[in-house]
């Protein structure tokens, strides 16, 4: 009973760099692969952007001007923030609280998967389903809706809402430590709803009454729309600088709520 | 108390000679004020097949889990490969297969088994994982699509697929069919004769005789009994008498044999470990007996058994 735990004399092959860069980029395969096949994540995050954006966009308020620019134009930028917002909630957050509440993630835990790769794997994959839907509202917006935007100003639309769903994702990495896995879509629903209709995404901020307009700036959507409208040329509130200063602030605050819940998790069971 | 178990224990001498792949000493862990685990000393060997066995919320998922690195143990510790059983050095020699309420249903079976394969450096084949769980047919389904017991299957493939040298089965066969049984069963068997060291829990004392080389009871976080599976039946192949008499409990108790009696109705249930001496003593004293059934005692009748002799055991020393 008093011998020592000895291993067993097999050179164990430690992971190679090249070895470890394949697992991330499995982890991230696999994880678009799952929500691409899921029906309620495809409806739920690209659906509602898109109809949105047809309805109001392309059907209603044709030939009228927002902000100096056409209204198609206009709500490409906001719906497409929208959109952005709901893949990275739905995508990270309702999937890490039912993957941790349900027990998959300890199963990951248990085998030799990087833990980092896992969380790597969202966000590459929610930001993937970002761009799906930029680029969905941009061809609707040009073959329906006669925006003229050039090539350069896609490619900065794009990358700006890209970027800018890192801090949707924080925020549902936060939502999905501490939501429940049956709970989670419901308290997902609530933060995303009320948070881009007070972000002035579904009906300008111009045009909501001055509460909003005061509470706006507290709010994450609220800048990244207003990133994404300065891209295409919109007249925008405050300097693009503050609203990148803004987005990481949130995004570090989220991830330290994120972090809070990770402890509690690891108190339960590391305590 | 387990060194005096050890003592008595006939595990071949052979057996106790190869190294040990991982060992909890004394361990102990607290869920709040609930103590899952009290002081458990256990080790797992190279080559054996070690069963932990007992029933649901004896702690033997907790000690699996102190193993795997999962949960931190409140008091004594936890060795895996000479250290901590979270570094990636020993997670890549490990596998396990763990009770999980839903894995992720979109994904196909071979992806599932690919994306854990690629974790280690030196998987088996994917093909070979899909044919060793009985996969094969599968491999093209959805999870989500899959049965019970083909979803079982498809954890204990990727509990397998980095060919590991420490495999943790935490109660693997559940809601498995007979075949299915069987073929993991087979399974487990040429690993640990491949010299993989693997440590299973199960509340069924058929599966742990069936398999293991060697087999640890467990019971509200304490272990109760170690030794062989022979051993170990011998100590609970208890019985239970089922009949009408005219003896009160006090007199039956005191017939030497009967471990413990109940009233059920009108009859007796008499616990004996042996159920042929209590008869005879039963029919001598009572000459109206009548109703009389025999039956093999349940687990939950051999951990009684178990327990009462752990008792006795422990007076006596």
């Amino acid at each position: 009973m008093s011998a020592t735990v000895t291993a067993i004399p097999r050179p164990v092959a430690s992971r190679t760099p090249g070895h470890m860069a394949r697992i991330f980029a499995n982890e991230a395969r696999f994880e678009f692969l799952k929500l691409a096949r899921l029906p309620i994540y495809a409806i739920s995050t690209i659906m509602f952007p898109v109809m949105f954006y047809v309805l109001f966009g392309l059907m209603l308020n044709r030939g009228q001007e927002l902000s100096r620019v056409p209204v198609a134009a206009y709500l490409l930028a906001s719906y497409g923030t929208f959109g952005v917002m709901g893949a990275s909630l739905f995508g990270f957050g309702v999937g890490l609280a039912g993957e941790r509440g349900l027990g998959w993630l300890q199963v990951k835990q248990a085998s030799p998967m990087p833990p980092f790769a896992y969380f790597f794997a969202k966000t590459v994959v929610c930001m993937t389903f970002s761009l799906i839907i930029v680029l969905i509202l941009v061809t609707l917006g040009f073959l329906f809706g006669g925006v003229h935007l050039s090539p350069l100003h896609v490619v900065q639309l794009a990358a700006t809402l890209v970027a800018g769903s890192i801090t949707f994702c924080a925020m549902g990495m936060a939502i999905g430590y501490f939501a429940g896995p049956s709970s989670a879509p419901a308290i997902v629903n609530l933060i995303y709803l009320p948070l881009s209709f007070a972000s002035g995404l579904w009906i300008p901020i111009q045009a909501l009454p001055s509460f909003f307009q005061k509470i706006a700036p507290f709010l994450p959507p609220f800048h990244l729309g207003q990133l994404a409208l300065s891209t295409i040329g919109a007249e925008t509130r405050g300097s693009n600088l503050g609203h990148w200063e803004a987005l990481a602030a949130f995004a570090l605050i989220c991830l330290g709520i994120a972090r809070l819940g990770y402890q509690r998790d690891e108190g339960k069971s590391y305590g | 108390m387990i060194a005096e178990i050890e003592q008595t224990s006939q595990i071949s001498s052979e057996a106790r000679t190869r190294p040990v792949v991982a060992r909890l000493t004394k361990a102990s862990k607290n869920y709040g004020t609930v103590q899952a685990l009290k002081q458990v000393t256990l080790e797992v060997r190279q080559g054996e097949i070690l069963a932990v066995l007992g029933p649901n919320g004896a702690g033997k998922t907790t000690a699996v889990k102190l193993l795997l690195g999962l949960a931190a143990a409140s008091g004594g510790s936890v060795n895996v490969f000479g250290g901590d059983p979270r570094n990636p050095d020993n997670r890549v020699r490990t596998g396990a297969m763990l009770q999980v309420a839903r894995v992720p249903e979109t994904l196909k079976v071979r992806e599932h088994v690919a994306l854990f394969s690629s974790y280690y450096p030196n998987p088996m084949p994917i093909a070979d994982t899909l044919a060793a769980a009985g996969l094969t047919q599968l491999a093209n389904r959805k999870f989500g699509d899959l049965s019970g017991g083909q979803k079982q299957r498809v954890l204990f493939a990727l509990a397998i697929c980095g060919d590991p040298d420490l495999l943790f089965l935490d109660e693997a066969t559940l809601g498995l069919d007979v075949e299915a049984r069987r073929l993991l069963w087979d399974q487990i068997r040429s690993l640990a004769s491949r010299g993989k060291a693997v440590l299973l829990t199960t509340h069924y004392l058929q599966e742990a005789d069936a398999l293991a080389d060697r087999i640890l009871v467990i019971n509200r976080g304490e272990i109760i009994a170690e030794g062989t599976p022979t051993e170990i039946k011998a100590r609970t192949a208890g019985r239970q008498i089922r009949c009408f008499t005219d003896l009160s409990i006090a007199q039956v108790r005191a017939i030497s044999g009967v471990i413990d009696v109940k009233v059920e109705g009108d009859s007796l249930l008499i616990q004996a470990a042996v159920a042929e001496p209590v008869l005879r003593e039963l029919l001598n004293r009572d000459v109206n007996l009548s109703g009389v059934e025999v039956t093999s005692a349940g687990l939950e009748e051999a951990f009684l058994a178990l327990t009462t002799n752990q008792e006795t055991n422990g007076r006596a020393s």
